[in-house]
């Protein structure tokens, strides 16, 4: 009985908790379907109206910004791209790195490792002037390549990566240089798939950290063409309900891949077998 | 370090080079600007810049400005580790212990963490409108509030807009850490000890400290610069710079009003205020914490 009560009173409470999390995003994507006066009238809704397809077609294919050069779904695109590129070119760079500071005898190995790593306590709210005229005078401004590589710029996850590689035992090492197989194929035939469920893990967390940033593509892209969705919050115009489905669609790719690939992240970050 | 390492004169460099090189273009040379910046002066016309040892440092010093962003940063970060912190393991340990169900709850409840903090803001902001925001007519029924001019209900504001989703974040971690005290532990307490909100104090809390730490600096540095954009999309600062964390104000003096010697100067300081909490975090709190 006591079993019963302390689970029912558990079930409330994640309850409680989930509704929390879910009851706003589901009225604004209630209100999202509605139309401008209904909201303007009688406030956010509840129930879900019929305005859905014409909201959120409009807002997609609108051509919006300052001189009307983009879309929203120009916008995903770039989003896309960046968050894509931030999380390959960072996965792979860390990846390389970790290795050799795992697996080298480096001259001024301890002096390498606090130039990597020091890094991550230098996050680029505090650096966000300077690297834009860096960008400035390397003719990056208003360029993917602009976009991801500053943001790719973190040796957290090196952090990840070195700490794994600590975990992996010496022996694949000893039988792999039996097998007569170089740094090279070491790194690429046994080192990458051991680590296939940390990749995804950092991958899936980088994707996430290049789609939501805000501040960076607000001040390197000028020209419209190179909006973020994220960005582009603060700079779409239009009625109520379009801002809405605006909203709606910029949460839906990284709430999607969390919760589609949970599993791999989960168990990449917190390393449980 | 590894017992078995590769000896090679150059093919180490060419694995680090990548990384290296990206950091060393876009983030030392950055920083080693920001230090230029916070030492010089930039004349009005931007030709020339002339050094001036600490006075960009004096100057924001000088600045109440500085002082109640400095006042908001602390509070905003205490309060948001606290909120999220608290509610983050209430619910992780109401999830540990459900027999069915877990994974269910755990997918509702992991999602916001992926949410942007600016559509955060966004989205508080609806809440918080004067024409239909529904906390705000609640809130406003209640004790007559309005984010417009009292402080304390625009702090009320950016609170609930910076912890809703960084709860997401606590849930995550504190769960993983429940989960991974083993069973044995668990049992052998529950014969030793029948009050099973005792025993949490006593015996699962403390074994949860190092994810408590490990967290409570993520919530910091959350609250310090991922809150940016929660800010820029809800209160801007209002009332009058009240609600202005230290990234925020700094970002404002350098942009807005193009001075990037006192930008660069409040840089310096927060990497200083990182690098204490960073250091205090090492020195007193890791040697206090047992790992299990």
């Amino acid at each position: 009985m006591t079993r019963f009560i302390t689970s029912s009173f558990s079930h409330l409470i994640l309850l409680i908790g989930i509704l929390i999390m879910v009851v706003p995003v589901w009225m604004i994507f209630a209100s999202s379907t509605h139309t401008s006066s209904m909201i303007n009238m009688n406030g956010l809704q509840m129930f879900v109206g019929d305005s859905f397809y014409e909201n959120y077609l409009r807002v997609l294919l609108y051509q919006g910004g300052f001189f009307k050069e983009i879309t929203a779904l120009k916008m995903f695109f770039n989003s896309f791209i960046m968050a894509t590129g931030v999380a390959i070119l960072s996965v792979v760079t860390s990846l390389m790195a970790a290795y050799a500071l795992v697996y080298y005898r480096i001259k001024y190995a301890t002096l390498l490792f606090w130039i990597i790593f020091i890094t991550i306590l230098v996050p680029l709210e505090l650096r966000i002037f300077p690297t834009y005229s860096v960008m400035a005078e390397l003719n990056l401004v208003n360029s993917y390549f602009g976009l991801i590589v500053p943001i790719s710029a973190s040796a957290i996850a090196t952090l990840f990566f070195r700490q794994f590689y600590k975990t992996v035992p010496d022996e694949l090492l000893e039988s792999a240089k039996l097998d007569g197989a170089n740094t090279w194929r070491f790194f690429v035939d046994f080192l990458i798939p051991l680590s296939k469920t940390m990749i995804v893990a950092m991958l899936i967390f980088m994707f996430v950290f290049g789609y939501n940033q805000y501040l960076w593509p607000l001040l390197v892209t000028t020209s419209e063409q190179y909006w973020t969705v994220v960005m582009g919050l603060k700079m779409m115009s239009g009625s109520i309900v379009h801002r809405f489905a605006f909203v709606m669609m910029s949460m839906v790719p990284p709430i999607l891949i969390i919760i589609v690939l949970q599993k791999h992240f989960i168990k990449g970050v917190f390393q449980d077998k | 370090m590894k017992k078995v390492q590769f000896k090679s004169s150059y093919s180490q460099y060419l694995f680090l080079a990548p990384q290296l090189g990206i950091l060393l273009i876009f983030l030392y040379w950055p920083i080693i600007q920001t230090f230029r910046d916070a030492f010089t002066m930039q004349d009005a016309f931007g030709f020339g810049a002339t050094f001036v040892w600490f006075d960009n440092f004096l100057f924001i010093f000088d600045d109440p400005a500085y002082f109640i962003a400095f006042k908001f940063t602390i509070i905003y970060s205490f309060v948001i580790t606290l909120i999220t912190g608290s509610i983050g393991l209430l619910l992780a340990v109401q999830a540990n212990n459900v027999m069915h169900g877990k994974s269910t709850y755990k997918t509702l409840l992991i999602w916001p963490y992926a949410i942007a903090p600016a559509v955060v803001g966004v989205m508080a902001n609806y809440f918080f409108s004067e024409r239909f925001g529904l906390l705000y007519h609640l809130f406003h029924e209640l004790w007559g509030f309005n984010w417009y001019e009292s402080v304390f209900d625009s702090y009320i504001y950016v609170i609930i807009a910076g912890s809703w989703k960084q709860i997401s974040a606590n849930f995550i971690f504190f769960l993983a850490g429940l989960q991974a005290i083993q069973k044995s532990v668990i049992e052998a307490s529950m014969i030793d000890c029948k009050n099973s909100f005792r025993r949490f104090w006593t015996i699962t809390f403390p074994l949860l400290m190092p994810t408590t730490f490990f967290l409570i600096i993520i919530n910091i540095t959350y609250a310090f610069f991922d809150t940016f954009g929660i800010i820029d999309t809800t209160t801007i600062g209002a009332p009058s710079g009240e609600t202005r964390t230290l990234v925020y104000k700094a970002y404002m003096d350098g942009f807005r009003g193009l001075d990037l010697g006192s930008a660069g100067a409040q840089s310096i300081m927060m990497m200083l205020i990182v690098l204490v909490i960073t250091i205090f975090q090492f020195r007193y709190i890791e040697g206090k914490i047992h790992y299990n």
